[in-house]
C-alpha cells in the first residue's frame, strides 16, 4: 500500500515538473580560464615576457568577452547555451571573473567547445533593455570594455609596457590593443569577431567531456596572451604599439583567436 | 500547537491508508505548485502600489516621414520626459559638477553651442568638433559627425564619459542620481520605482530629446500651406536654387540624407588632430574625411559651421560651396559634376540661398518654455 502512495506521489511530481528538470538529464560544467604568456603563468605588471621578435614586455591588463558558447558532441550535434546566459567578461585582475558555471547542460559526452571572442553583432546593436550584467554600459564592471563614441563592445583588451614601445605623452612606453568592431550597424565596418573551437582533450580523437546529473564536471581553458603578438601574423610592438580602430586590428584578432587551448577536464561522480 | 505534532506523527507512521493517500497527494500538489513557481520567473508578488503615467502626446509633423526611433520600445510619458529634462539640466552628470548637457546644447541656439568652434568641457578642455544642435532626433539614423553612435538611447554615455566633455563614468553618474533625494519622486513617477538603472536613466533622457521636434519654421508653414504662410521673394528664389544645388545631400523634410560625405574643406594647417571623420569609426578607406550631412533646420542659430566650426556666417558657408571647395580623392561626386568643382552660384544667388536658409529658423521651437530650464 505504501508503495502505491509513493508511486502516486511520483506521478504527480512528474506531471508537475515535466517541462522543467525531472525528465531531462542535465548537468553543470564548471569553466575556468587560466592565463599564460608563452606557456608561463601570467602575472600582471611584475613579470617580464619576451615575444618572438625579441621584444621584452609586461602586461597590465588582459580582458576579453566570451559569448555564444556551444558544446559540440563527437557526431557534430551541439548544445547551445541560451543566449541570455552566454556572455562572460574575463578580466585578468579579477579571479572571480575567470570561473563560471554553465548549468542545464544536457547529459552526455562533448568533444569540443565553441565560443565567440567578443560580443556578437545582434547584442552589439540590441536595445538597452537587453544589455544586462557584463553588457550593461552603465556598470563599472563593463567600464572600459564599451566604446561609447563608436557604439560597440571592445572584444579584447591587452595593455602593458615595453622598451620597444615609443615614449608617449606621459613619458611611459605603453602598448595598447583595444580590439572591437562587429561589422557595422547601418554601414560596413571591419568585423573583428572571431569564433574559436577548442577540443576537449589533448587530441581531437580522444577528447571527451562528460556531463550528467551526478557528475561534477570541470573544464579548464588556457588563454595564452603571447599569441596576440605571435599568432598567424606575428608583429612587433615597435611597429604597432597601439591598435584600435585600424585595419590592422583584424590581424590582431586573427592572432588572439589562436590563443585558446585545452587545459584539463574532469568529471567526478558526486 | 497541538495540530503540528499530530501531522508529523501521521506522516511518520501512516497508520491510516486514507490519511497517507491524502498526505501524498497534498504533498505532491504542494510540490507541483512550488515547482511551477521555481520554473517561471514571472511569479512575482506585486509589492509596489499601482502607479500610472500620463502618455506624452508626441506628434509627427504632417510634412515629416515616419520616425526612425522605435517609440514603442520607449513609450513617452509626461513623467519620463520630466525626468529626462531634469537630467539634461543637471551638472552632477559631469565629474566636477560644472557641465550639464545644456552647457553645450543651449535651448536658445536650437541646442547647439555658439561661442566656440569646437565643444568644450570640464576644466576648460576643448574637444575636436563643433557642437551640433539637438532637434528631430527621432529621425536620426546615427548620431555625431562620424555617426559613431547608432542608437539614441546609447548617446548620452559618450559625452558623459568623454574626458574632455563631462569626464565622468556612467557608474558614478548612476550612483549620484540614485543617492540624490531630488530624483526619487521623479523615478517613482516615471517608473513606479525609485531604483536607478542604466536603462531608465538613458531612456528618460531619450524621452526628453525626442520631444524636441522642430517643424514650425516659416518654410514648414509654407510647404504645409498654412493660412498666411509665405516666403519672402528672396527666400523663394533661394528655395529653387536650394532644390537644384543642395537638396541632393540636404534632402527631404529633415534637410539631411544622414549620409557621410566629403565637401572639399581644405585641411586646416593648425588643426589639433587629423580628423578622418567617418573612417575613425569604420576603418574603411572610402570613409576617410567624410562627415555626416547635417540638417539645415535652425541653421541660422547654430553657428559656427562645419565639423570643425571654421565658418562663422552662412554667407561664408554658401561661398565655400561656390568658390572654396578643394578637390580631393574623397570629394563627393555631387560637388564635382561635369568636371566642375563646386556649385555655380552668383553672388546674388548666394544671397538668395542664405535668405532661404534663414526661413528654416523655427522660433517657436527655440523659445518653447517646455524645453527650457525651470
Amino acid at each position: 500500500m505504501r508503495r502505491l502512495y509513493f508511486v502516486i506521489l511520483l506521478l504527480v511530481l512528474l506531471a508537475a515538473c515535466k517541462s522543467t528538470t525531472v525528465d531531462q538529464q542535465v548537468g553543470a560544467v564548471n569553466m575556468s580560464f587560466v592565463h599564460q604568456v608563452n606557456g608561463s603563468p601570467l602575472t600582471l605588471n611584475t613579470t617580464t615576457y619576451t615575444n618572438k621578435s625579441g621584444e621584452a614586455f609586461t602586461i597590465s591588463k588582459f580582458d576579453y568577452f566570451i559569448s555564444n558558447i556551444r558544446l559540440i558532441r563527437a557526431d557534430g550535434s551541439a548544445y547551445t547555451v541560451p543566449q541570455d546566459d552566454s556572455y562572460f567578461l574575463i578580466r585578468s585582475n579579477d579571479p572571480t571573473s575567470q570561473t563560471f558555471t554553465l548549468t542545464g547542460v544536457p547529459a552526455g559526452d562533448y568533444a569540443q567547445i565553441e565560443y565567440m571572442v567578443g560580443v556578437d553583432s545582434l547584442r552589439n546593436t540590441a536595445d538597452i533593455s537587453r544589455r544586462k550584467g557584463v553588457l550593461d554600459p552603465g556598470s563599472s564592471h563593463t567600464s572600459g570594455m564599451y566604446w561609447d563614441w563608436n557604439t560597440g563592445y571592445i572584444h579584447l583588451k591587452l595593455e602593458g609596457t615595453s622598451p620597444a614601445a615609443p615614449v608617449d605623452a606621459t613619458g611611459a612606453r605603453n602598448f595598447r590593443y583595444h580590439i572591437g568592431l562587429f561589422g557595422g550597424y547601418q554601414s560596413k565596418t571591419i568585423n573583428n569577431l572571431r569564433t574559436v573551437r577548442v577540443p576537449l582533450g589533448i587530441s581531437t580523437g580522444t577528447s571527451r567531456l562528460s556531463v550528467g546529473p551526478n557528475l561534477r564536471t570541470t573544464l579548464q581553458i588556457i588563454a595564452d596572451a603571447g599569441k596576440l603578438f605571435d599568432g598567424p601574423t606575428p608583429f612587433k610592438i615597435a611597429d604597432y604599439p597601439d591598435v584600435m580602430v585600424s585595419p590592422f586590428s583584424g590581424n590582431v584578432a586573427n592572432n588572439y583567436a589562436t590563443m585558446f587551448s585545452f587545459g584539463f577536464s574532469s568529471a567526478v561522480s558526486q | 500547537m497541538k495540530g503540528i505534532p499530530n501531522f508529523w506523527m501521521a506522516l511518520a507512521t501512516q497508520r491510516q491508508p486514507a490519511t497517507g493517500l491524502l498526505l501524498c497527494l497534498s504533498l505532491g500538489i504542494w510540490l507541483a505548485v512550488s515547482c511551477k513557481h521555481s520554473a517561471g520567473d514571472e511569479a512575482v508578488v506585486p509589492t509596489q502600489p499601482a502607479f500610472t503615467t500620463t502618455p506624452y502626446p508626441w506628434k509627427k509633423p504632417a510634412n515629416f516621414p515616419d520616425p526612425v526611433y522605435d517609440l514603442t520600445k520607449n513609450p513617452l510619458t509626461v513623467e519620463g520626459v520630466a525626468l529626462g529634462k531634469a537630467l539634461f539640466y543637471d551638472a552632477s552628470l559631469s565629474k566636477d559638477g560644472t557641465i550639464t548637457c545644456a552647457f553645450c546644447h543651449s535651448p536658445y541656439t536650437a541646442f547647439a553651442h555658439t561661442d566656440h568652434p569646437v565643444s568644450h568641457g570640464i576644466r576648460d578642455q576643448q574637444g575636436n568638433r563643433n557642437v551640433p544642435g539637438i532637434f528631430n532626433v527621432a529621425w536620426g539614423k546615427t548620431f555625431f559627425w562620424d555617426g559613431g553612435v547608432t542608437d539614441l538611447d546609447l548617446l548620452p554615455i559618450a559625452p558623459i564619459q568623454n574626458p574632455v566633455e563631462m569626464g565622468e563614468t556612467m557608474s558614478n553618474v548612476l550612483q549620484k542620481v540614485q543617492r540624490s533625494s531630488r530624483y526619487r519622486p521623479l523615478f517613482q513617477a516615471a517608473y513606479g520605482s525609485d531604483t536607478v538603472t542604466t536603462e531608465r536613466f538613458l531612456k528618460s533622457i531619450s524621452q526628453f530629446l525626442l520631444t524636441m521636434v522642430s517643424a514650425n519654421s516659416p518654410y514648414d508653414k509654407y510647404v504645409r500651406k498654412e493660412a498666411g504662410a509665405s516666403l519672402t521673394d528672396a527666400a523663394g528664389r533661394g528655395m529653387v536654387l536650394f532644390q537644384a544645388n543642395c537638396a541632393g545631400c540636404h534632402a527631404g523634410a529633415l534637410f539631411t540624407d544622414g549620409q557621410y560625405r566629403n565637401n572639399g574643406l581644405p585641411r586646416l594647417t593648425n588643426a589639433k588632430i587629423d580628423d578622418r571623420g567617418r573612417a575613425m569609426i569604420t576603418a574603411q578607406d572610402a570613409d576617410k574625411y567624410t562627415f555626416k550631412v547635417p540638417s539645415l533646420r535652425n541653421v541660422e542659430r547654430t553657428f559656427p559651421y562645419m565639423h570643425d566650426g571654421r565658418f562663422q556666417t552662412l554667407e561664408q558657408v554658401v561661398n565655400h560651396y561656390a568658390a572654396g571647395i578643394q578637390d580631393n580623392p574623397q570629394l563627393d561626386p555631387l560637388l564635382k559634376k561635369n568636371g566642375r568643382i563646386g556649385l555655380s552660384l552668383t553672388a546674388a544667388e548666394q544671397a538668395d540661398l542664405v535668405q532661404f536658409l534663414r526661413s528654416l529658423t523655427d522660433s517657436e521651437f527655440i523659445t518653447n518654455p517646455e524645453f527650457q530650464p525651470r
